[in-house]
């Protein structure tokens, strides 16, 4: 077998249909890796071995019978997917002690079109609980490494699932994003991460958080393989309302384009709090693609600043009410049962709920409560409506717009962590488009001079991935 | 404005979290710090914005009004914490 961690998706899934890769070989390569690299990441909550043998024998065997069509675009490839998305027969813990002894009865339609596509789901990796945090700090399961520094965090709330990219235990994993918990881990590890647009990918069997920004997304280390990744899990879904009938391109096939792009460099996404370093390397790429004939506009998004406090309201309302299911009677954790109904749900949810859980919860009960639903939510919702007419007129001027993805690069652990406003703010750039549904894709592009990976993010209109997949491949291939 | 302490545990008891003193002090120190951070949204101009509960896909989504094949009563109840052949089994609801 060629070097594996060298292996793209693409190249594993050729290989497979090919016969000259076995997908049984990959997924023990992927498992070895999982249980040493892993595991001194902290990145695995579960390990899903025996089904993932399973399912990579079955690839082999259609492949020898003739059978593998080119419909398995993710033939043999083993896949990471976050700890909130539902995977029969194993635990979905959300990193949180109240779900405790889960175990999901259904697949969550993104499980379904992966192993639909060939894909070997290896493992459910760790995240901040309930996907509430920037760091993975905010675990049950305690804290993911950076892979590239273990002193240091990966970023959150997908670190876990960041992290097995980076480290090259598998070529694609699946996160998930509320306001940012994919694209500012990949930033933070150097890898790709695409949050689609509001829509794009089923939810179904994805635990919610906040429902009006919750999306899944994919991470990869080559534009061509988190093409593939996004073109595999997208698609309408009958169980989940939200998510919307479009004529997806076959993506991973159409990344080169002469196309020049009119770019927007939003004035308000390079103001105070830019780390320099991080801003330096946004100018270098932006000087690249340039070089390249693409061209750049000044443009301005007013609402940005206001991004963070619409953001916390909105999103902690929604969990308030979303979390408000972990009640002890339905599945996961129990305490007090032999008192009253009342004891037990609040002692329940003392003991199961982690801090920065329960400060959501409280924060949004809060501005739920009787009096102060027009003060913060319904003012909220007012302005985030103005941050979605900010990018639809921007995006009246210009095809795509770039900035940092995170304002820093990866910070200590345990830097942040007494101090949740600070924490906040790690999601400036990426919050806004959360909030106005847009898609955004975080791009590995260049270092600090202490060798810490650095993330480009190019966001979109609507459905406009198509031109986020090839404006990373442009600068993925400039920049090698 | 600082949230007093029995705000806090008022917030605490509808959100169903039995929460310790020394919790009940640190939220409300965090939450007061959370909302003076939020209160810049009245500075901005809402006047006549108004509200679309779902901005992409602004339409109704219907499906024939047959009965789906769902979760089994047995697999539905295999995780609860207590239980019987039929049902979810609960503490008294009144104390």
């Amino acid at each position: 077998m060629p070097e594996y961690k060298e292996l793209t998706a693409k190249q594993m899934a050729d290989g497979v249909k090919a016969g000259k890769l076995s997908a049984v070989e990959l997924t023990k390569e992927a498992i070895k890796l999982a249980k040493t690299e892993g595991k001194a990441l902290n990145a695995f909550i579960t390990i899903c071995e025996e089904k993932a043998l399973k399912q990579a024998a079955a690839i082999d065997a259609l492949v020898k019978k003739g059978t593998s069509s080119p419909s398995k675009p993710l033939a043999g490839v083993p896949v990471a997917i976050k700890d909130n998305i539902s995977y029969t027969g194993y635990a979905t813990t959300c990193a949180s002690h109240i779900l405790d002894g889960y175990i999901p009865p259904y697949d969550a339609t993104c499980v379904k079109n992966l192993i639909d596509a060939g894909a070997i789901i290896i493992g459910k990796t760790n995240m901040d609980e309930f996907a509430m945090g920037s760091s993975n700090e905010n675990s049950f399961y305690g804290p993911v490494k950076n892979p590239v520094n273990h002193e240091l965090v990966p970023g959150g709330s997908s670190g876990g699932s960041t992290a097995v990219v980076a480290q090259r235990i598998v070529p694609i994993a699946f996160g998930s994003e509320t306001g940012g918990s994919v694209r500012q881990p990949a930033a933070l590890c150097g890898v790709f991460g695409l949050k689609p647009t509001y829509g794009g990918i089923s939810r179904y069997g994805l635990v919610a958080f906040a429902s009006s920004t919750d999306q899944i997304g994919p991470l990869a280390r080559t534009a061509e393989d988190i093409a593939l990744a996004y073109q595999v899990a997208a698609g309408r879904d009958e169980n989940d309302s939200t998510s919307v009938a479009f004529d997806h391109p076959v993506y991973s096939e159409k990344l080169t384009t002469d196309k020049k792009f009119k770019i927007g460099i939003p004035k308000e996404y390079f103001a105070e709090g830019l780390d320099d370093e991080v801003k330096q390397v946004v100018e270098e790429a932006i000087k690249l693609l340039e070089k390249a004939g693409h061209t750049f506009k000044e443009i301005s998004l007013p609402m940005t600043e206001r991004a963070i406090a619409v953001y916390y309201i909105i999103t902690s309302a929604e969990a308030s009410s979303n979390l408000a299911r972990y009640d002890g009677v339905k599945y996961g954790l129990r305490e007090a049962g032999d008192q009253d109904l009342m004891t037990m749900y609040s002692t329940t949810r003392a003991s199961g709920f982690g801090a920065e859980v329960k400060r959501r919860i409280m924060l949004g009960t809060y501005v739920l409560s009787a009096g102060y639903y027009d003060a913060y939510y319904r003012k909220a919702s007012q302005v985030r409506e103005l941050i979605r007419l900010d990018f639809e007129k921007a995006f009246n001027e210009v095809d795509l717009i770039i900035s940092p993805t995170s304002p820093t690069p990866a910070f200590k652990l345990g830097e942040k962590i007494d101090d949740p406003l600070t924490m906040y703010l790690s999601d400036i750039y990426t919050a806004s488009a959360s909030l106005a549904g847009n898609p955004g894709i975080s791009v590995p592009f260049g270092k600090t001079k202490d060798g810490l990976p650095i993330g480009v993010q190019f966001l979109a209109p609507w459905f406009a991935e198509l031109s986020l997949f090839q404006i990373s491949n442009i600068l993925q291939k400039s920049a090698s | 404005m600082p949230l007093s302490k029995e705000q806090v545990e008022q917030i605490a008891s509808l959100a169903r979290l039995k929460l310790s003193p020394k919790e009940i002090e640190k939220f409300a120190s965090e939450l007061t710090l959370i909302l003076d951070y939020v209160e810049q949204l009245a500075e901005v101009d809402t006047a006549g914005v108004e509200l679309k509960d779902q901005f992409i896909t602004a339409e109704n989504v219907f499906r024939e009004d047959k009965s789906r094949k769902s979760l089994s009563r047995d697999e539905a109840l295999s995780n609860a914490p207590d239980k019987d052949e039929e049902f979810f089994k609960v503490p008294k609801v009144i104390g």
